[in-house]
């Protein structure tokens, strides 16, 4: 079976990653499994990283994806960082306010105002 | 006026039904959600509309296959649909023993919130109109009145008060 390509690009900046969604839909089981081991990597590399994960281009996702959300967020709390997320659309974040999820994830409009809010003063 | 005619021909041709089925393989999903999704904008269903069914649908198929066929390729997921001027009707079948669905842990309480998992069925409860299963637990159905007024704060209510009769 060929490996699937997790659809991201990432950017490593001096105190930030931002990881940038690729796909307008992220259903595909095997598609999360690979955006999961590739993201956990650029973790498990960093050691404390401050991540920003940016939905912009993204329409579309199923819970499975919130699931993969909790797992990288408890890793780079662990390892002593901070995610963010940003670019969400209105309706995917009526999915994050529904199951209350914006309890646990710090959600802003862009990178530029994540970026601000997690670069260390 | 080519338009409205196509239009008025469009939606003389509801109610649209069909019945399809699939193996219990996660990548079998997709073919199912793109027929329903583009039927529903060809019967000129909101964005809105078409965003919460095609949510539902993802979560109700992805629980059939998982949980309740156990990702068995040899069980079957039965799929039916109609699609009216003025509403969606789904309904999806697994062969599993069912469930009972008040026995679902809520995910937004205590340390759910936290969890990998679990939050299907309260979308599905959220973005759709009417939610029920059988008794045996193994069969759901769901209905999605189509937005008239073409406005977001009518929906807003309604989550509010899923929300307020989940708890």
């Amino acid at each position: 079976m060929t490996p699937v390509q997790p659809n991201i690009n990432v950017q490593y900046g001096e105190h930030i990653t931002v990881i940038t969604f690729k796909q307008q839909k992220i259903l595909d089981q095997t598609e999360i499994q690979a955006l999961r081991d590739s993201i956990f990597s650029v973790i498990e590399q960093a050691g404390p990283i401050n991540m920003i994960l940016n939905f912009s281009n993204v329409q579309f996702l199923s819970s499975s994806v919130l699931g993969l959300l909790i797992r990288i967020n408890k890793r780079i709390c662990e390892a002593g960082g901070r995610l963010a997320l940003c670019g969400i659309t209105p309706k995917i974040f009526e999915i994050f306010k529904i199951t209350r999820l914006t309890n646990i994830f710090d959600i802003y409009e862009n990178v530029e105002m994540a970026t601000r809010d997690l670069t260390p003063t | 006026m080519k338009r409205k005619k196509n239009l008025n021909r469009m939606t003389s041709q509801l109610p649209i039904c069909n019945t399809l089925e699939i193996s219990s393989v996660p990548t079998e999903i997709e073919k199912i959600c793109n027929e329903i999704i583009s039927r529903l904008g060809a019967a000129h269903f909101s964005k809105d509309d078409i965003f919460a069914v095609h949510l539902a649908l993802e979560e109700g198929l992805i629980n059939a296959v998982k949980h309740g066929n156990q990702m068995n390729p040899d069980k079957k997921v039965k799929v039916g649909y109609t699609i009216n001027t003025d509403k969606i009707e789904i309904s999806i079948e697994d062969e599993g023993r069912g469930f009972k669905p008040n026995d679902v842990p809520d995910p937004r309480l205590g340390e759910n919130l936290y969890k990998y998992d679990g939050r299907g069925l309260l979308l599905i409860q959220s973005f759709m109109d009417e939610v029920e299963f059988n008794q045996r637990g193994n069969c759901l159905n769901m209905i999605r009145f189509k937005d008239q007024s073409g406005h977001l704060a009518d929906k807003d209510s309604k989550v509010q008060r899923q929300k307020t009769e989940n708890i």
